[in-house]
């Protein structure tokens, strides 16, 4: 592990009963790296992102984080959970409160912000992803580009070191994914380590360091985006992209 | 003809507005179009209008039209003397009136009923109009300081000591209670065959046990005697208790640091407890004692709900939680507690908490009727309310507790923030459902020699003065309109609530 990593997993694996879901994955993030995770359907991609913050337990390697070290035990889950926020496909926004409210609970509730703190520093965040004037609105009243966003500024408030994003842009109608992508270059340009799992290939290209291919439960090929497009190695890699590119 | 093929079309002069053939706006519009519009519906309104004609106007003349006003006894509700058909008997409801709403609470006395209910009204509503400011405040003083106010209100009589006091009355029973269980497992071991010795030794280990635990309450125990022993035992043991609570809290609270805001709020709580119980006079016996056997009327319909439906809420709320807990011994405990209660008829409760309970208890330990009755409905409802509680915990979507998860939140403040807000949204009808049958529900309590409203009314049937052909029907109906202000209320506000509530539904 190199020593400006941030997130580093060893040879993760993980069961659902029988079925080998994660197979021997290893990925080590540097800090400020922008990381694609894509891959067809069912192939663990998202489950893989999701055992980086502790949502899924594994059974076998570890997760490193900023220095907090996640075994099996998950012990240290509430450590780790402070240092990553987490962007969901469909926004899991708290419908019973205000946008703005989404933004002060955790800091409240978990770091003990007091709230006038928590309030200033929410329409901050609600600033960078433009859309302070909702803030005393509920999640029902808005679209979804909106909520996603204000998703992303709801994990933003707990100052993460870094962002998990789960087909952030999946459920979102074809004229607000480019808000919600703009977003999330935004948020790259700052420096912050991100996590992406889309099938935005445009993203892709634009923002990563790397992309991670994966199928059945590994990773296939991990290469710069340049390389990943245009010099495809594994057969696998090599028929997604021409299934999903024309 | 035109030509209809063709796809182009251009307008010329727009059309403007005409009236429609038929009016279907209006009283008349009405008519026409909910109520004659088609064969079977022309038949239903008639149907309609027939049964109402046949329940209305009856209830109506016998309400008001036939119903006798004034009169002193039996003889002004008796047809020979009015010279019609009598309806309601009025003045026997007016007669009983106070009766009907205390019971045989003490004449002298029954300003405290007043006092509690004024009190009770004057907490509650302002905790029901949202737009006033301090709910926090205001639900400690209704939930937490009116309940003991009301009960020294109601009961009267006074306290021997605070704090200091309860705890070591608590501790050193149970101290007693298990060096007795250890004595008796003893016995049955010398008495028992095979596993005697095993139960002897343990026996021992129990009384031990015992022994320690009134070690370790020593202390207190003495401190306690010096405290009783002091001139004004009840200030003392308020001054120890007030000092040592708030230190607790204040440490608790983080000390130095963070500390002095709840060490302000426990002192304030203190200074609360202090003027009532000066005011009251609890430390120098309080009120006259009026015990429970004599409350009655709509005082004891209004105890019986109140509490219940106030203690079933909390009840309920930790059963359905321990239902989903992945404990299983706090999941099994749940499933068991509630499929009990639920398949108990409630008058077996009833049963059971009034006249079995007591042959269970040790002997020194008693508890008053009517509380009986109370922890009866609040553990029978709180099953009831559990399961209402558990259908809106299924509402809730696996993405609202892993998004609260990502975020940092504990289990705790997960269901405190996100789970139990959405979810006791979700069934408030529900909830609603539950306590207006268990308001009805109160009237049980009669058949364990507790005489609640209903229960008021049917045994002032009993009253010679009063018998006449009506007063029956009179009593039931003067009841069953108190009941249905109640019930009724309860339901317009819980519609009002909704609104309010699912706003965010956009």
């Amino acid at each position: 592990m190199t020593t400006d990593s941030i997130v580093g997993i060893a040879e993760l694996n993980k069961w659902y009963g029988d079925f080998h879901v994660l197979r021997d994955i290893n990925v080590d993030v540097a800090k400020g790296e922008r990381i694609v995770i894509c891959g067809p359907s069912g192939s663990g991609k998202s489950t893989f992102i999701r055992c980086i913050n502790a949502l899924e337990e594994f059974q076998e390697g570890r997760i490193v984080v900023d220095g907090i070290e996640l075994g099996p035990q998950l012990r240290r889950v509430d450590e780790v959970r402070r240092e990553v926020g987490m962007v969901f496909q469909s926004f899991n926004l708290f419908p019973h409160l205000t946008v703005l409210e989404n933004c002060t609970l955790a800091p409240i509730w978990v770091r003990h912000v007091p709230k006038k703190d928590a309030e200033a520093a929410a329409m901050k965040y609600l600033e960078r992803v433009k859309i302070p004037h909702q803030a005393n609105k509920y999640p029902a009243q808005l679209s979804g580009g909106q909520q996603q966003r204000v998703a992303i500024a709801r994990a933003l408030t707990m100052n993460p070191k870094v962002m998990l994003f789960d087909e952030p842009t999946s459920a979102l109608d074809p004229e607000m994914v480019k808000e919600v992508l703009d977003t999330m270059v935004d948020l790259a340009k700052e420096g912050m380590t991100m996590l992406v799992v889309t099938h935005e290939m445009g993203f892709a290209r634009e923002v990563a360091n790397r992309i991670v291919f994966m199928d059945a439960g590994q990773i296939i090929e991990t290469n710069t985006p340049a390389n990943f497009f245009a010099n495809p190695q594994h057969a696998r890699t090599k028929l997604f992209l021409s299934q999903i590119l024309r | 003809m035109s030509d209809t093929a063709a796809s182009s079309f251009v307008r010329q002069v727009l059309i403007s507005e005409r009236t429609a053939p038929v009016k279907v706006t209006g009283f008349v519009g009405f008519l026409r179009t909910r109520l004659f519009n088609s064969p079977t519906n022309i038949l239903l309104t008639l149907a309609s209008v027939l049964l109402l004609w046949i329940t209305v106007v009856p209830a109506f003349k016998f309400l008001l039209v036939d119903a006798v006003w004034t009169g002193k006894d039996r003889t002004a509700c008796l047809a020979e003397n009015v010279g019609h058909v009598v309806g309601a008997c009025w003045p026997f409801v007016q007669a009983k009136f106070s009766q009907f709403i205390y019971g045989f609470y003490p004449e002298p006395e029954r300003w405290r009923v007043d006092l509690t209910f004024f009190l009770a009204a004057i907490l509650l509503l302002p905790l029901l109009i949202p737009r006033l400011p301090a709910k926090g405040l205001n639900a400690g003083l209704f939930f937490v300081a009116f309940p003991v106010v009301a009960f020294f209100l109601l009961r009267g009589g006074g306290l021997s000591g605070l704090g200091v006091n309860w705890v070591t009355g608590l501790l050193s029973g149970f101290a007693d209670t298990v060096s007795d269980l250890g004595q008796k497992l003893t016995r049955a071991g010398e008495a028992t065959a095979v596993i005697g010795p095993l139960l002897q030794w343990l026996g021992k280990l129990v009384v031990l046990l015992g022994a320690a635990v009134s070690g370790l309450v020593w202390p207190l125990v003495w401190l306690n005697g010096q405290i009783q022993g002091a001139s004004r035992p009840v200030w003392v043991d308020f001054a120890v208790t007030a000092a040592i609570v708030s230190l607790i809290l204040f440490f608790l609270g983080g000390g130095f640091r963070t500390g002095w805001r709840i060490l302000l709020g426990s002192i304030a709580t203190f200074a609360g407890i202090g003027i009532v119980i000066a005011v009251m006079g609890l430390d120098r016996g309080g009120l006259p004692i009026v015990d429970s056997g004599l409350w009655g009327g709509l005082l004891v319909t209004l105890v019986v709900s109140v509490t219940g439906i106030v203690t079933s809420m909390p009840i309920g709320i930790a059963l359905a939680l321990g239902r989903r807990s992945t404990i299983p011994l706090i999941r099994f405990f749940s499933v068991g507690f509630i499929e009990f209660w639920r398949g108990v008829p409630l008058i077996t409760v009833l049963f059971f908490a009034t006249y079995m309970l007591p042959l269970f208890l040790p002997g020194n330990f008693k508890i008053d009727g009517l509380v009986r009755a109370l922890i009866g409905i609040a553990l029978f409802s709180g099953a009831y309310i559990a399961e209402v509680i558990r259908g809106g915990l299924q509402a809730i979507p696996r993405g609202q507790y892993e998004a609260a998860s990502a975020i940092g939140l504990s289990w705790w403040k997960t269901t405190a923030l996100i789970v139990m807000p959405q979810a006791l949204r979700h069934v408030i009808p529900g909830l609603v459902n539950s306590f207006i049958g268990l308001f009805k529900d109160t009237s049980l309590v009669s058949i364990v020699s507790l005489f609640d409203l209903l229960g008021q009314v049917h045994a002032s049937f009993a009253d010679p003065i009063w018998a006449t052909p009506t007063t029956l029907f009179t009593g039931f109906a003067f009841a069953g309109m108190v009941y249905f202000v109640f019930c009724f209320g309860m339901s317009r506000y819980s519609l009002f609530v909704e609104n309010r509530l699912n706003a965010h539904r956009g």
